[in-house]
């Protein structure tokens, strides 16, 4: 009988869970899950602290998931060491467990860049895990003010759902703009409106270059006192555990189109591996959840004898703060075509007659069409894509794909 | 498995699906009062190219990339059919970049609506097909 070994217990690993079963119904599989719990949704961290879901509603699957999957997780335990030869994986606690195929889905990690001063400050937190959420609510009062290092995704999201119970939030960042990741000037501040509307304070272009105690001095001369500090500067991926087996990394794992590291059986997928974003051609960590699930079906599939391969990766954010949404995808290269309101902006964005990315906020109604050009390499010449520009539909797909998709089963 | 396919040549563009499938969704009894002066979101949309109508609605794909993208977990499939789970549903919205089709919406209470076939409410059959004056909306098992 195979035996599998799952290196984490996030989306990479539902994936690979799911997608060995969909080839291999009786294989034994091993989860070795450093956070205690059961599988949540990550990204939900914000949403519970701001009361819109629960522990029972954020789990990313059923409570009977693993049972009816049958599949051991080893709660509380951490990989240490990958023995390539004997095909076995060390914990920390001492025990070794031996893997037919294994996966490394061991996520990232925050990124603490250093901080003069930053061991004197009473009460900091990172924001990336269900324990950091739990830690920082304990510290969270209405008289409480929150200095966030990081005006990212995770650091918004962050201040969007602590602010009604918190006296105030700052938000600093080293970059000029909010979500500088994935926006530019104009949509960057369109968000950062929206969110200083609500109360959030912003420090942009400025860093931290001493702290002292509840004090951030900052480098721009001005003086940041705040109860809370929550550093959401970035994160890394966790490849250590491949890269010390002798596996190829770069800034992430390297690994093929079928999730395959350069290390004979052992796969990689998630926030820890590195990936090919077909919109700038080139191989990156695309620290994004859905591509973490589809990278881990993709892993499980091939670990367990199928042929899966993804060939049409792409970086793509879908966020909202206060109601108003901002999706992205892909590269911001090429020739722009936009449309601007007064709440919304829409930029799509063409090179050698293919879409390569997209900016929209405010209007986001079937936002997947234009995914999907990009996704699939559609040629703009078999389209009408001045019809899709303004507004995205089947229709300018024109009569063949239209009665294809919608008269039969896809 | 049935899913819900359209014949546009048989299509009159009257958007009685639209009204019939926010019926069915609302939970409210009687037609008017569920949708008497209310902006309704219906999971079927009316599209128009140039003299043709037809409907739009999840394809209910076998391999749904709105599944594998959902980073809540409210997405799922049930014997072929996708459902959401509104509970677990936040409203972030990966699900609308995500579908190639257009067939995610947002929904009033925060969670995105999508069709459901109708197997979740009261109707128990796809509404937009049941009210179809002219056949252009059908259920069955084309595979």
């Amino acid at each position: 009988m195979k035996s599998y070994v799952i290196i984490g217990n996030g989306a990479a690993a539902v994936g690979a869970i799911e997608g060995i079963r969909s080839v291999d119904k009786k294989g034994d599989i091993t989860v070795i899950s450093k956070e205690p719990c059961h599988v949540y949704a990550r990204p939900l961290i914000s949403y519970l602290l701001e009361g819109k879901t629960d522990l029972k509603r954020m789990l990313y699957r059923p409570e009977d998931f693993y049972e009816k999957n049958g599949v051991k997780v080893l709660y509380g335990e951490s990989a240490a060491e990958i023995d390539v030869k004997n095909k076995t994986v060390k914990l920390e606690s001492g025990k070794e467990i031996s893997y037919g195929r294994l996966l490394n889905a061991s996520g990232s990690s925050p990124f603490l860049p250093p901080m003069k001063g930053y061991k004197s400050v009473p009460k900091a937190h990172s924001f990336m895990t269900l324990a950091d959420a739990m830690d920082l609510e304990k510290d969270l009062s209405p008289e409480t003010r929150v200095f966030i290092v990081g005006a990212g995704l995770i650091g918004l999201k962050c201040a969007e759902g602590i602010l009604e119970r918190v006296k105030s939030v700052t938000v600093c960042d080293l970059a000029p703009r909010v979500l500088s990741s994935i926006l530019d000037g104009d949509c960057a501040k369109l968000m950062q409106t929206c969110l200083e509307e609500h109360g959030v304070k912003f420090l942009l272009g400025d860093t931290v270059s001493e702290f002292s105690g509840n004090k951030a001095f900052m480098q721009s001369g001005s003086i940041v006192e705040f109860d809370v500090l929550v550093t959401a500067v970035g994160v890394r991926a966790n490849t250590s555990l491949v890269k010390n087996a002798g596996g190829e990394v770069n800034r992430g794992i390297i690994v093929d189109e079928r999730m395959k590291t350069s290390l004979k059986d052992i796969y990689a997928a998630g926030d820890c591996a590195e990936s090919f974003d077909i919109t700038s051609g080139t191989k990156k960590v695309m620290a994004i959840m859905p591509l973490a699930y589809m990278q881990g079906h993709c892993a499980g599939v091939n670990m367990a004898g199928g042929d899966e391969k993804i060939d049409n990766g792409l970086p793509m954010n879908s966020i909202g703060f206060f109601g108003l949404h901002c999706m992205s995808a892909g590269s911001y290269t090429g020739e722009c075509y936009e449309e601007k309101g007064e709440r919304s902006i829409k930029r799509l964005y063409t090179e050698d007659g293919l879409l390569k990315g997209f900016i929209l906020i405010g209007k986001c109604d079937r936002a997947g069409i234009y995914t999907s050009l990009i996704r699939n390499r559609t040629p703009l010449s078999e389209v009408d894509f001045e019809a899709l520009k303004i507004s995205p539909a089947l229709a300018p797909f024109g009569k063949g794909y239209r009665l294809k998709k919608l008269g039969e089963a896809v | 498995m049935k899913r819900v396919y359209v014949n546009e040549k048989w299509c009159l563009g009257c958007h009685l699906c639209e009204y019939n499938c926010a019926y069915a969704n609302s939970g409210i009894e009687g037609m008017a009062k569920a949708l008497r002066g209310k902006k309704i979101t219906p999971n079927i949309i009316v599209e128009q190219d140039g003299d043709i109508n037809y409907a739009v609605s999840c394809r209910h794909c076998k391999d749904p990339i709105c599944v594998k993208s959902c980073i809540s977990g409210a997405l799922s499939i049930e014997d072929g059919a996708v459902k959401i789970n509104h509970e677990k549903c936040v409203g972030c919205l990966t699900c609308v970049l995500s579908c190639p089709y257009g067939c995610i919406r947002e929904g009033e209470h925060g969670a995105v609506t999508k069709c459901e076939l109708c197997l979740e409410n009261s109707c128990g059959e796809p509404a937009c097909v049941k009210g179809c004056p002219n056949r252009a909306i059908i259920y069955e098992d084309r595979g």
